[in-house]
């Protein structure tokens, strides 16, 4: 039992946090207490990100197997909490300026990080259920954060509902899934795969499958995701963007794999399917956007697709690519949303692109570095973004799916428009009302530091890839 | 020196970084210092490149000056030279202090119109030395930013019309050519240039989805490049991002374009679509020769219709450009020695005759061939350096023109009389299209109010011309500079792409 304890102490600590924090913003100063809380939280994160990626300590089971610690959910953990303390430290500045800064919110991150943690660390469908439905939860609430705004109250509903429906086909699979397979563990599902899958057992795969295809917001099942990027206050859309994605992908890495690894016929062509539907569609849905924050929803679809067609080649080096890839594309997240933040005109926040006109004259700087980004979201060489999408590329080519390949190369050249446009408004757009860019000294950093990485990543991609590789083939077996 | 391709490479981002870094401030000073520093490392990039000449050996057919460094995931960053692409350095090198030059009385955004070609400057060099695929697609993409930000910014009036094309465009072909890369890399497992040279793709052939595809994976592999090249080259019929962007462009931008950008898909087929599927090669040879001979006849033909002297020479190039693809797929000793004399010779005449528009359009701001007329009473000096270089363009004996398009239309008539046929017929053309915008633009009466009082070249603008006329000359006098140099590795690569060909199809062409 104390083993046990041991090897979740790191989500026993966040969860008990997440509790003393609650009680001590309570019972003390409420909302005044909440940038003390924020810096905590943002500490913790980080804390808990250096304990977890230089621990290391091999691959471990607690609890009879419902919860696994291996260097693939290390490596999803350090991504998962890096980036949502980033997201954090960056919101505080917004939202205490616009009167947002409740000391719950901060609470409600950590909270959702422990589901992350226990979702990517999910030995189990009970444990991944209980990691799911925590973080989403928290998330439904942050939300709607901005209590009186009619928009971001319409985002928590949405969100609510369609979260609910997915948890509902997540519980219907799984229960199939236990039907046929006796089961709920992962390894004990696994074994029951030795010839193949029972209809029944597929049933519940794909059942599955759709539930967390919602998470990751990969279309055909990603229609909230606009409206929710839209209504919520900026902070919470950077967050949904970043750490949220990363433990989704995770997840679907690890039912597949872990539970599903027997027939990965069967699920690949799923995968697959779901990756072209979002590539596309995330590019060309995008084109006719003019906020921000909603063409931000569509990248990330797009974004998805990628992620998505490396996990669909059911290959070591699939795994190894959608880890690279989600790690760059949270990095590239937090460059963009540092940006979009700062985004203001006469004091109230703006989101329409045409605001962007000639931006690069007042501020050379900051356009440069969001030009980086925009190069980068693209997945034009030599921004890191490329190498993401080489590594997906490469793991679909080398598992033989070359036509899946050829199409997200085709949907990157439609993506690469709406990028481009920013680029076009920021720098050879007509003279006119021009968006104001006030920045906390952390969103600058954020900004110019992320954008460096983009261009810097290209030396050795900051080491990120032996750490990758050691997660895969922690997985994959 | 070791590293000698490294640092050619690098100076001219270096010197873009001191600029983005340490330049302060947007006034004449500030201007005076980023366009000097600019000058400054263009020409010390050429006067250190010209150290790659001296210690070249022609006769040596392997790559020189190898530098080899392990890179991210098993690639490496490792450069080279070989007598193919030793010239396209050079040529780059020697063009862009011109360049510079060409911009000094740019008055927006100085620093970043300096900084945008000089990262260009450091990406054209990069392609054309990269020994590994992934770090010449790098180079070949990212080139596609700073154009991109060139044309968009200090562009004409539909310049985001014509960026975004030419962005699209390119992109589109490019990452075809990406995934294809990812699938030789599997089959050779290696992104070693050198060694994917020695590599014998499969050719057998395979059915996909239904259909039979003789040459197998090499014409697959072969098409993608195709898809990447045939649009930077640009082929007819996917040129037309080309007229675009070379009318809203600026001056300068129109001269790297014209000069080094387009070389890159000629120096593709070279590098890769030849010696790495010989067999595809050959067995769409066909189809690259009937591009480029509908390209050399339909485009002289278009650039007969212009009435804007910069688009006028953007399909000229488009044209000459079938040359060099024709020349290049004859797969002859002529043709392809013609077809890397033409890229270089192309380079100098298309890059002054781009200079030469904007000299004018400097006075005019017009490239309406109707707002000129009579030029040369008011402007004889110009009127002789345009008129050079008109006659170069037409291909004229004693200029590097002749030269570039006799070889290539002598290779073209042993591999196919056919094409070799039409594309002769393009040598007129392009002297009634040239001719006669130099006789609309040059001489006749000076009837135009706005002309009466324009001034002949500045100091300047003669310094500019001057390097560009001697070489024009002077290989058109002495082509063996050139062919000297490239005709031993051309012949290896000739000899390795005929060996790799099945029997019979060879039999049957020495038997012709």
């Amino acid at each position: 039992m104390s083993t046990d304890l041991a090897i979740i102490l790191p989500e026993i600590v966040l969860a008990l946090y997440a509790m003393a924090a609650l009680m001590f913003g309570v019972y003390t100063g409420k909302d005044s207490t909440a940038p003390t809380i924020l810096w905590a939280t943002v500490g913790l994160f980080i804390v808990l990100a250096a304990w977890i990626g230089i621990g290391g300590g091999g691959e471990r089971a607690a609890f009879g197997g419902l919860f696994l610690d291996d260097p693939f959910s290390r490596f999803a953990k350090v991504v998962i909490l890096l980036s949502a303390a980033a997201v954090l430290a960056m919101s505080a500045e917004y939202m205490e300026r616009r009167g947002l800064l409740r000391f719950e919110y901060p609470i409600l991150i950590a909270l959702a990080v422990t589901g992350m943690m226990v979702m990517v660390s999910a030995g189990d469908l009970l444990s991944l259920y209980v990691g799911i439905e925590l973080q989403s939860l928290s998330l439904y609430v942050v939300a709607a954060l901005r209590r009186d705004s009619a928009k971001s109250t319409e985002a928590g509903l949405k969100y609510f509902v369609l979260g609910a429906l997915s948890s509902g086909l997540l519980l219907y699979g799984a229960s199939l899934t236990y039907g046929f397979a006796g089961t709920t563990q992962f390894a004990g599902i696994l074994s029951t795969l030795h010839d193949g899958a029972p209809l029944g057992l597929t049933f519940g795969l794909v059942f599955i499958l759709a539930a967390l295809a919602f998470k990751v917001s990969a279309a055909p099942f990603h229609m909230w995701t606009p409206d929710v990027y839209e209504g919520s206050p900026t902070p919470v859309t950077a967050f949904f963007a970043s750490a949220p994605k990363v433990a989704a992908m995770a997840l679907i890495a690890r039912v597949s794999h872990d539970a599903f690894g027997g027939v990965v016929k069967d699920w690949s062509q799923v995968l697959a399917a779901l990756a072209v539907v979002s590539m596309f569609w995330g590019a060309i849905a995008a084109i006719g956007q003019r906020d921000i924050k909603r063409l931000m929803a569509y990248s990330s679809i797009a974004h998805m697709g990628f992620a998505l067609m490396g996990l669909s080649a059911g290959t070591a080096e699939g795994v190894q690519a959608m880890l690279i890839y989600m790690a760059i594309y949270a990095t590239m997240n937090v460059g963009t949303f540092a940006f979009i933040l700062s985004m203001e005109r006469n004091g109230r926040p703006v989101t329409d692109i045409t605001m962007l006109n000639q931006f690069a004259k007042a501020e050379p700087l900051k356009a440069l570095a969001l030009l980086i980004l925009m190069f980068s979201l693209a997945g034009v060489p030599p921004m890191v973004g490329f190498f993401g999408k080489f590594y997906v590329l490469k793991a679909a080519v080398d598992a033989g799916m070359t036509g899946v390949a050829v199409a997200g190369a085709v949907s990157s050249v439609i993506g690469a428009f709406y990028y481009l446009r920013i680029v076009y408004y920021m720098y050879f757009g007509a003279e006119g009302d021009v968006v104001e860019s006030r920045m906390s000294p952390v969103q600058w950093a954020m900004l110019v530091g992320v954008a460096a990485i983009m261009v810097l990543g290209v030396v050795n991609l900051f080491g990120i890839e032996p750490p990758a590789a050691i997660a895969a083939e922690a997985l994959v077996r | 020196m070791t590293n000698l391709l490294s640092i050619i490479t690098f100076i001219p981002a270096v010197a873009a970084a001191i600029l983005a870094l340490f330049l302060r401030g947007n006034d004449a000073a500030a201007q005076r210092n980023a366009k000097w520093l600019a000058l400054l490392a263009t020409t010390a990039t050429f006067l250190v490149s010209l150290g790659l000449l001296t210690g070249f050996d022609p006769s040596n057919t392997g790559f020189q000056f190898v530098e080899d460094h392990e890179w991210i995931l098993g690639f490496h960053y490792k450069l080279g030279v070989d007598g193919i692409s030793i010239l396209f350095v050079l040529l780059t090198t020697f063009l862009m202090p011109i360049t510079i030059l060409s911009t000094w009385e740019v008055e927006t955004r100085v620093k970043e119109y300096m900084i945008a070609f000089l990262l260009l400057e450091t990406l054209m060099i990069g392609v054309f030395v990269a020994l590994d695929l992934v770090l010449f697609y790098l180079f070949f993409e990212a080139g596609l930013i700073p154009m991109f930000l060139i044309i968009g910014i200090w562009g004409g009036k539909d310049r985001i019309y014509a960026a975004f094309k030419f962005f699209l465009y390119t992109f589109l072909g490019s990452v075809l050519m990406l995934v294809a890369m990812i699938a030789m890399y599997m089959d050779a497992g290696t992104t070693d240039i050198p060694t994917l040279l020695n590599h014998t793709f499969a050719s057998d052939t395979i059915s996909v989805m239904g259909f039979q595809i003789v040459g197998g994976m090499q014409t697959l592999l072969w098409l993608a490049f195709f898809a990447s090249f045939a649009v930077k080259m640009p082929m007819w019929p996917v040129h037309t991002w080309l007229p675009d962007a070379h009318v809203q462009a600026p001056t300068a931008g129109s001269v790297v374009l014209a000069a080094i950008l387009l070389k890159m898909g000629g120096y593709g087929f070279l590098r890769f679509s030849l010696p790495m599927f010989p067999v595809a090669s050959d067995l769409l040879t066909p189809l690259v020769f009937w591009m480029s001979g509908i390209a050399i006849v339909y485009t002289s033909l278009v650039a007969l219709a212009q009435s804007d002297m910069k688009k006028l020479i953007a399909y000229s190039s488009v044209a000459h450009m079938g040359y060099v693809t024709m020349g290049i797929f004859a797969a002859n000793q002529q043709g392809v020695d013609g077809a890397i004399f033409q890229m270089i010779s192309h380079g100098f005449i298309s890059g002054a005759l781009f200079l030469c528009v904007g000299v004018i359009y400097d006075r005019m701001h017009t490239r309406e061939i109707d707002a000129y007329g009579g030029l040369v009473n008011r402007m004889p000096a110009y009127a002789l350096v345009f008129m050079f270089f008109t006659m170069a363009n037409v291909g004229l004996p004693g200029t590097s023109g002749f030269v570039g398009e006799f070889l290539t239309l002598m290779g073209a008539f042993q591999a196919n009389t056919w094409v070799a046929a039409v594309a002769t017929s393009g040598v007129i053309l392009s002297a009634a299209y040239a001719l006669w915008l130099y006789r609309r633009v040059v001489f006749g009466d000076l009837i135009k109010e706005a002309l009466k009082t324009i001034t002949d070249m500045s100091l300047r603008e003669r310094a500019i011309f001057a390097p560009l006329v001697a070489m024009t000359l002077l290989l058109g006098v002495y082509p063996s500079l050139v062919t000297d140099r490239i005709g031993p590795s051309v012949t290896a690569l000739l000899t390795e792409y005929h060996a790799a060909l099945p029997a019979e199809p060879a039999a049957e062409a020495a038997h012709n």
